[in-house]
């Protein structure tokens, strides 16, 4: 198990490293002055000077990315070229809202999509058509769209939540909760749709298999055969799903974050995509890489626990 | 998230075969409607976009700030947004960008994932190791940072992030083209291409990249809608295409400042957007089934329900019909002190949108103690019959008449509860495949615990002693280590002794075991038959041993019940059977087994394969294999006949074969 994780933490360093010289790579892409193309065409020589020195852009780009990397081990991301503050105490501080907006979009997609795919796979009928039914628009809809329609019903018509703002834990838990009520269904719905139709098929599966008529035929019990044997199994591919959803649910909480305000991560990447603010973008982007990492290494885990052949490899 | 989905189940392509099969899958596509309706809709917006100049009623940024946020009426369609501009030629418009970014991503895509796909499937080796592992990585990058970069390095292009986006998703491209050709790799054609001396290119472009369209083109639509989701959040956050200049993200960016005054102009763009995209899943999904449906080799196979359907069959289905009660056994030679006997049992399984008899009157018993052989070739429903006893029809089938008397008690109609109390406890059950049918997921010793404590309802730690016992039982050394295994970690030879264990862990009085031996190697299968022979004995059970294997029923079975097409065709005690068949079909299998058979001299075959269920005759069924076929045989159903004192045969000729005999 610790193999594992080691294993894949260091897997993850080359992940870290191409995402990181992504942003390098694309201002080597630019013609002419990559200062210039950050501030646009009425920038001041002595802006863009200035510009040129914060970041190194005079400065050969291997040279610059060396100069980063070496930054990072010591724990500086760099400034802000908006308002000069440290690049990773302002992360820090978003950190937490995109964490919370993450983890309950996928509390609400597993807790729900997995039980109405175990629950569509047992009764059939009705549950099973609309499972079967609602995956493809639960792929399709846009998250920032379902994010509109809640607001349009649940904030604006009926006022049971606040339409946008986030109020922090610590603050008042309550309305910590409240303010993530819409958002995460947002992100969480579509994802939901589409682990249902998953663990349905998984359990459809698992159920149609050998073991289980073994199980049967042997006189154990419906409900060990549903919930000790044909859940856990069935568990395994859908697992693998979740941890992509999770990985793509990244986008849509770029987005969800934009519509409700919410002072995450990826609202401050958009800020500084409109800014240039190139130093704030690469620091998302370690972040948000190491979510994947940490993603990841928790469906190992996940993997591992429920699949015994890949615990012992 | 569709990523997500697109790499799990949609594209997976099965084995594929030579050119020409593009046309196959298209007039497959054709019969879809649903993929058909996709297809014209996309079509439709396609048109409607690029088109947008003709058709559109208005301008696109033409302002009227006397009919801002009007519903849809005669003079706007779709209504008016806060400016006054007609919302529909704003739609038709904003199609444009959406769909050529959704063109550029995807064309990128197809450009670096086809090829390097194509390469490492076909090249294989280091190559395809080391570009695998780039593929991984690349996947697993967050798309939307870099994209965020692209623009802010950049500038405002939804071209260039667009490109940007094409190069991530072109690893999935690749993953799926390189699935694909190492399919079509190892397939005859491709390497009776290669002796017949085809140059790699050639064959690349003859038989490979044909095999690899239909998969391409699954995931490429996939990745459309992918990028037409992306390309529209970016622009719904205002990036790329900006106001005035229509885009669909966009629009619904500016409905959202509407949403208190006019919340149906969130409906046109959300929807557009919506729309399109499951349309392109939609199509994918079914240029992926009449990709698939080209690998299905029988319509045997195509035809039953899959397990996914399973429920809707069952609906469809009315309930089926009692099959006739063919030949009545003559009561007299079924003992009625039998431990099991099961009289004129019929079980149906739902084929396409019908139900058909697969076991027909099949009538036999089990005196307590005995071992009797269920014989015939695969595909005559013995192992129907053998799970019908326990109620576990496979494949949504059901029992659609006769009886399973066991101790006195009817099993068929019984109660769920009795039923289950009677599975283990009263009767074991031993399947084919000893590999499969332990969960993977536990080690051995926590099954057999758990069936344990299902039958004796014991605690944990003295089902764990037990379990131990059981696996001593049935000669497993060192039983407390193999307790801990899980079943991947055990040989065949010792699961099966592990499924021998469980089935026991209740004391059954009869244990029914399906076809025990067949999936072991030859060694191995002597160990578990001699096992469970000395268990018989030691245990007094009874037997039901389903084989197609005589040397099986020479060694262990008292008496033989050999099945044909669903019906019994012979009954008779072991040494009558071996020594004078009555039926031709036994005679047939005896003579057609090696371990029979004299030395030196040919081994007989029975010529053809037994029929589906669906077409079996009315007559005889063995009659179109059998040489001494006449034709009374075909004209009607054969009953069971006594032509011996307790010898039971489904023969109009056994005067004839008694004849030959002596």
């Amino acid at each position: 198990m610790l193999r594992l994780a080691v294993r894949r933490v260091l897997f993850s360093v080359p992940l870290i490293l191409v995402v990181s010289l992504l942003s390098f790579i694309f201002e080597a892409l630019i013609p002419g002055n990559a200062a210039e193309a950050i501030l646009g065409p009425d920038a001041t020589p002595a802006a863009m000077t200035q510009l040129d020195q914060q970041l190194g852009l005079n400065k050969p780009l291997p040279q610059q990315y060396w100069h980063w990397l070496d930054q990072l081990l010591h724990g500086n991301l760099g400034v802000s070229l908006v308002n000069g503050q440290s690049v990773f105490s302002e992360l820090n501080a978003r950190l937490p809202v995109t964490l919370a907006l993450l983890g309950s979009a996928i509390v609400i997609a597993i807790a729900l999509g997995w039980g109405a795919g175990v629950f569509s796979a047992l009764r059939g009928g009705v549950a099973a058509k609309i499972v079967d039914v609602l995956a493809v628009p639960g792929l399709a809809v846009p998250s920032f769209w379902i994010a509109l329609l809640l607001i349009a019903g649940f904030a604006v018509t009926w006022q049971l939540f606040p339409a946008t703002g986030f109020t922090y834990f610590s603050q008042s838990p309550v309305e910590w909760a409240r303010s993530l009520v819409l958002p995460a269904l947002a992100l969480g719905l579509g994802q939901m749709t589409v682990l249902a139709k998953q663990t349905r098929d998984s359990m459809l599966n698992v159920l149609a298999s050998p073991f289980i008529r073994g199980l049967r035929a042997n006189g154990i019990s419906e409900r060990k055969i549903i919930f000790k044997h044909a859940v856990r199994n069935s568990a395994i591919p859908v697992v693998t799903v979740a941890g992509l959803l999770v990985i793509g649910a990244l986008t849509g909480a770029v987005v969800i974050e934009q519509v409700f305000v919410l002072p995450g991560l990826g609202s401050l990447a958009i800020s500084a995509t409109s800014a240039h603010d190139l130093p704030v973008i690469q620091g998302v982007a370690l972040y948000f890489t190491l979510i994947v990492v940490a993603v990841n290494l928790l469906v190992d885990l996940a993997y591992s626990w429920l699949d015994p052949k890949v615990r012992y490899q | 998230m569709i990523q997500a989905a697109a790499d799990t189940d949609r594209t997976e392509s099965a084995a594929l075969r030579g050119p020409g099969i593009l046309t196959g899958i298209w007039r497959r596509f054709l019969r879809d409607p649903v993929g058909v309706a996709c297809l014209v809709f996309l079509i439709l917006v396609i048109a409607c976009s690029f088109g947008a100049s003709l058709i559109a009623p208005y301008s696109p940024l033409s302002a009227d700030l006397s009919h801002v946020l009007a519903l849809p009426s005669a003079h706007h369609l779709l209504g008016t947004d806060s400016l006054g501009r007609d919302v529909l030629s704003r739609l038709l418009y904003a199609g444009q960008p959406s769909l050529s970014g959704a063109a550029e991503a995807i064309g990128v895509a197809a450009a670096l994932g086809v090829p390097t796909g194509l390469l490492i499937g076909y090249v294989g080796g280091w190559a395809d190791g080391v570009v695998s592992r780039l593929i991984d990585l690349i996947m697993s990058i967050p798309q939307i940072v870099v994209l965020l970069m692209a623009f802010a390095v950049l500038g405002n292009s939804m071209t260039l992030a667009m490109l940007v986006l094409g190069v991530l998703i072109a690893p999935g491209l690749a993953r799926v083209t390189r699935a694909a050709t190492i399919a079509v790799r190892e397939e005859l054609y491709v390497t009776a291409a290669q002796v017949g001396g085809l140059s790699r290119l050639q064959i690349v472009r003859r038989h490979i990249l044909p095999a690899v369209a239909g998969p391409v083109i699954v995931n490429l639509s996939l990745l459309a809608a992918v990028s037409i989701l992306a390309e529209a959040a970016l622009n719904f956050l205002g990036l790329g295409v900006t106001e005035p200049n229509p885009s669909w993200g966009g629009m619904v960016a500016e409905a959202s400042q509407e949403i208190e005054q006019q919340p149906w102009l969130l409906f046109p763009s959300g929807l557009i957007i919506a729309l399109t995209v499951i349309a392109l899943v939609l199509f994918g999904d079914a240029v992926r089934d009449a990709t698939a449906q080209t690998y299905l080799d029988s319509p045997r196979m195509a035809a039953r329900p899959k397990a996914a359907s399973a429920q809707a069959t069952k609906r469809r289905l009315a309930d089926p019909d009692p099959g006739p009660a063919a030949g009545q056994a003559p009561a007299a030679s079924l003992a009625a002190d039998s431990l099991l006997w099961v009289q004129d049992l019929t079980v149906a399984l739902p084929l396409g949108d019908r139900w058909v008899t697969v076991v027909d009157g099949v009538s036999f018993d089990v005196a307590p103690g005995e071992v009797v052989g269920l014989v015939g070739e695969s595909g005559c429903g013995k192992t129907v019959t053998a799970l019908a006893v326990l109620g576990l029809v496979p494949a949504l089938g059901r029992i659609t008449g006769g009886h399973c008397w066991f101790a006195g008690s009817d099993l068929v109609g019984a109660a769920d509860q009795e039923l289950r109390a009677t599975r283990g406890r009263r009767i074991g059950f031993i399947s084919q495949e000893p590999m499969v049918s332990l969960d993977p997921a536990y080690t051995v010793g926590n099954q057999l615990g758990e069936a344990v404590r299902q039958h004796t309802g014991s605690s944990r730690s003295a089902a764990r002693k037990r379990a131990i016992e059981l696996l001593d039982m049935v000669e497993i050394p060192s039983a407390a280590d193999v307790a801990k295994r899980y079943p991947h970690e055990i040989s065949g030879g010792m699961a099966q002794r592990v499924v021998i264990a469980r089935a026991l862990s209740g004391s059954p009085s009869l244990l029914i075991a399906d076809e025990p031996t067949t999936a072991l190697d030859v060694t191995v299968q002597a160990e578990i038959l001699s096992l469970l022979r000395s268990l018989q004995r030691h245990e007094r059970m009874a037997v039901l041993l389903v084989t197609h294997d005589w040397g099986v029923v020479a060694d262990i079975c008292d008496r033989a019940v050999v099945m044909y097409a669903g019906q019994v065709v012979e009954r008779a005690g072991i040494a009558a059977v071996f020594q004078r068949p009555l039926h031709p079909y036994t005679q047939g299998l005896l003579q057609a087994d090696p371990h029979l058979a004299a030395d030196g001299e040919r081994l007989a075959t029975i010529p053809g394969t037994v029929p589906p269920p669906e077409s079996w005759p009315t007559g005889c069924r063995f009659a179109q294999r059998c040489s001494l076929a006449t034709e009374d045989c075909a004209a009607a159903p054969v009953p069971l006949l006594e032509p011996e004192p307790g010898r039971l045969s489904r023969c109009i000729h056994t005067d004839r074969m008694l004849a030959e005999a002596r």
